[in-house]
């Protein structure tokens, strides 16, 4: 049996603040446990809280770059539920007035293939507390109880696990550009829970819904609804029904397991927090946040693609990041040749940077100084092999270009007469390769083109080098 | 649960109660389901009040728009927190295993 698959997102995001949603205690991860309380975000007696300015220009922010109806009127609601991780035994949360209702995103899996889903509401609230379970009890680290979060919920739009991991990775795309959160799912700065059900084909009637809860990674995201598609399918294929639950991801054994519940569903007595205030927002306010906002990345892929003539894919990757973004146009706009920048960055630059374990944002290298060294190859100052060495040179070092060049005396040796000799000297030193080479082995001659640069410190130009190999080996038959 | 006369019966009261973790006798239990009658049947009086022309009120406060600047405040120390705790080991507070 053929069926339709509909899943709705939840995901939260840890705002980066330096401080808690409602306190001036810091937000920063790994720090040792139970040292950023206070008693606010303890709930002690007598304390109060008040919002913190830069969260809610968070959550402004983020509603106006995912296109949401910003309230002008909002307030927080108390959440009352008990569990230890939850200090004051209510979570600081909004209930039917949120920050923002009715956005979108949209999301572009592949060139021409574009989707629009829904936002269904944004809205702040606090973070809880975190629990370590070991041998017979529970330990509670109170650092994160009051980081604010903001809960995005998405409308269920979204048909497959595949679009589910797309609108995951455009949804971090954005909160990155607009610095807001780091969504880094391994530290728990981005969460995600997903509803999903099936449909029969031509059918109206939607199947229960099953929430999935502890997936730790986008691809764990994509893999448990996966595997819940195929679970129901199943059964429902067997004509059993599915009952509304909520099931756990499982990454190592590869699977979803019910969690138990009990059998009422929650209660959580919403009700208006008397300790904070209402809010009004100014047309004003909220038109001077909108024109903060930078080019957003569906945006700025378009515009590579169309004025910098790079394919789908290439802009997908350069916009992915925003200071790589602007790196890539700071040096296109000083050499205008984008594929050819496009490419040393993406190679070369990319993989030193990997090997470094270094990110775009800490560069060491100037754009002036990338351009003045691709400018060098191209035009023949000096060889790629050569710059590849300049290039770990400067991310080493922290120097500019002009110092590194100076300091490896790099200099292109083209003179044919100047080369000859090494050429010969290395042909003396590499019997075996040359009857490589005579035999009908051409590999050997990358391997000899490779000697000679050796000698020449990487300065000769390895086209010509390969010439004089050629000329001289072929010569000699 | 609440039905048409307004009263509250035990079992709502009981369900309450158990929400907010109180522990309740029978006798106190019939004793709020009272009180709590009354309680209701006194919103009702007030629902008869004209209000047509009163804005809604979120808070009896007339202010709005309190907010603090993200600077960071030296937190208490956390020795004096842990120290108010029943039970705690090295840094964390210690409660009873939550799952199995």
């Amino acid at each position: 049996m053929e069926y339709d698959v509909v899943i709705g997102l939840e995901t939260h995001v840890q705002l980066k603040t330096k401080t808690k949603a409602f306190c001036s205690c810091s937000t920063e991860f790994g720090q040792v446990p139970n040292t950023s309380i206070c008693p606010v975000c303890l709930g002690l007696p007598g304390s109060l809280p008040v919002l913190n300015k830069l969260a809610l220009e968070f959550a402004v922010k983020t509603a106006l770059a995912l296109n949401c109806r910003i309230q002008r009127y909002f307030r927080f609601d108390r959440k009352n539920y008990f569990y230890p991780d939850l200090p004051k035994n209510y979570q600081i949360s909004q209930y039917d007035l949120p920050v923002a209702l009715q956005g979108f995103l949209e999301i572009e899996p592949q060139e021409g293939v574009r989707k629009c889903i829904e936002i269904k509401r944004i809205h702040l609230e606090e973070d809880a507390g975190k629990l370590i379970h070991t041998e017979g009890y529970s330990l509670i680290d109170f650092n994160r109880a009051g980081i604010p979060l903001l809960e995005i919920v998405s409308e269920p739009q979204i048909n497959s696990p595949e679009e589910a991991y797309e609108y995951l990775l455009s949804l971090k795309e954005i909160l990155r550009y607009l610095e807001v959160s780091d969504c880094d799912m391994e530290k728990g700065s981005l969460r995600c829970d997903a509803n999903i059900s099936l449909k029969k084909r031509d059918h109206f009637q939607l199947g229960a819904k099953i929430e999935l809860k502890n997936m730790n990674s986008f691809k764990a995201v994509k893999d448990a609804l996966a595997y819940e598609i195929e679970r129901q399918s199943k059964l429902l294929d067997k004509g059993r029904i599915l009952t509304q639950e909520t099931r756990l991801w499982d990454a190592k054994e590869v699977r979803t397991v019910s969690m138990r519940t009990k059998e009422s569903a929650p209660d959580y007595r919403y009700f208006p927090e008397p300790d904070l205030l209402p809010f009004v927002l100014e047309d004003s306010y909220i038109e001077k946040i909108k024109e903060s906002l930078p080019e957003l990345p569906y945006y700025k892929k378009h515009r590579f693609i169309e004025t910098y003539g790079l394919s789908f894919n290439e802009a997908r990757f350069i916009v992915s990041e925003k200071k790589l973004a602007d790196y890539f146009e700071l040096c296109v706009n000083l050499f205008p040749f984008p594929k050819i920048i496009y490419n040393w960055i993406v190679g070369p630059l990319m993989g030193e940077l990997n090997e470094r374990k270094i990110s775009i944002e800490d560069i060491n290298i100037l754009p002036q100084d990338f351009v003045c060294l691709i400018k060098d190859v191209e035009s023949d100052k000096i060889n790629s092999l050569k710059a590849k060495e300049v290039l770990k040179k400067i991310l080493d070092t922290a120097k500019s270009y002009a110092e590194v060049i100076k300091e490896e005396s790099v200099i292109m040796i083209s003179d044919s007469n100047i080369l000859k000799g090494v050429v010969q000297k290395v042909l003396d030193e590499n019997p075996k390769s040359v009857s490589d080479y005579k035999s009908g082995k051409t590999n050997a001659l990358m391997f000899l083109v490779g000697q000679v640069m050796k000698k020449t410190q990487n300065n000769a130009d390895p086209k010509i080098v390969q010439k004089l190999l050629k000329e001289l080996l072929d010569g000699s038959v | 649960m609440i039905s048409k006369d307004k009263s509250i019966d035990i079992k709502t009261v009981n369900y309450i109660a158990d929400l907010a973790r109180i522990a309740l006798s029978q006798e106190e239990a019939e004793i709020l389901s009272h009180q709590l009658k009354e309680i209701l049947d006194f919103i009702d009086r007030l629902k008869e009040i004209n209000i047509e022309d009163m804005p809604a009120t979120t808070h009896i406060l007339e202010v709005k728009n309190v907010l603090r600047e993200d600077i960071l405040r030296p937190s208490i120390s956390s020795a004096k927190v842990l120290d108010m705790a029943p039970l705690k080991k090295d840094n964390f507070f210690v409660v009873p295993k939550i799952i199995e």
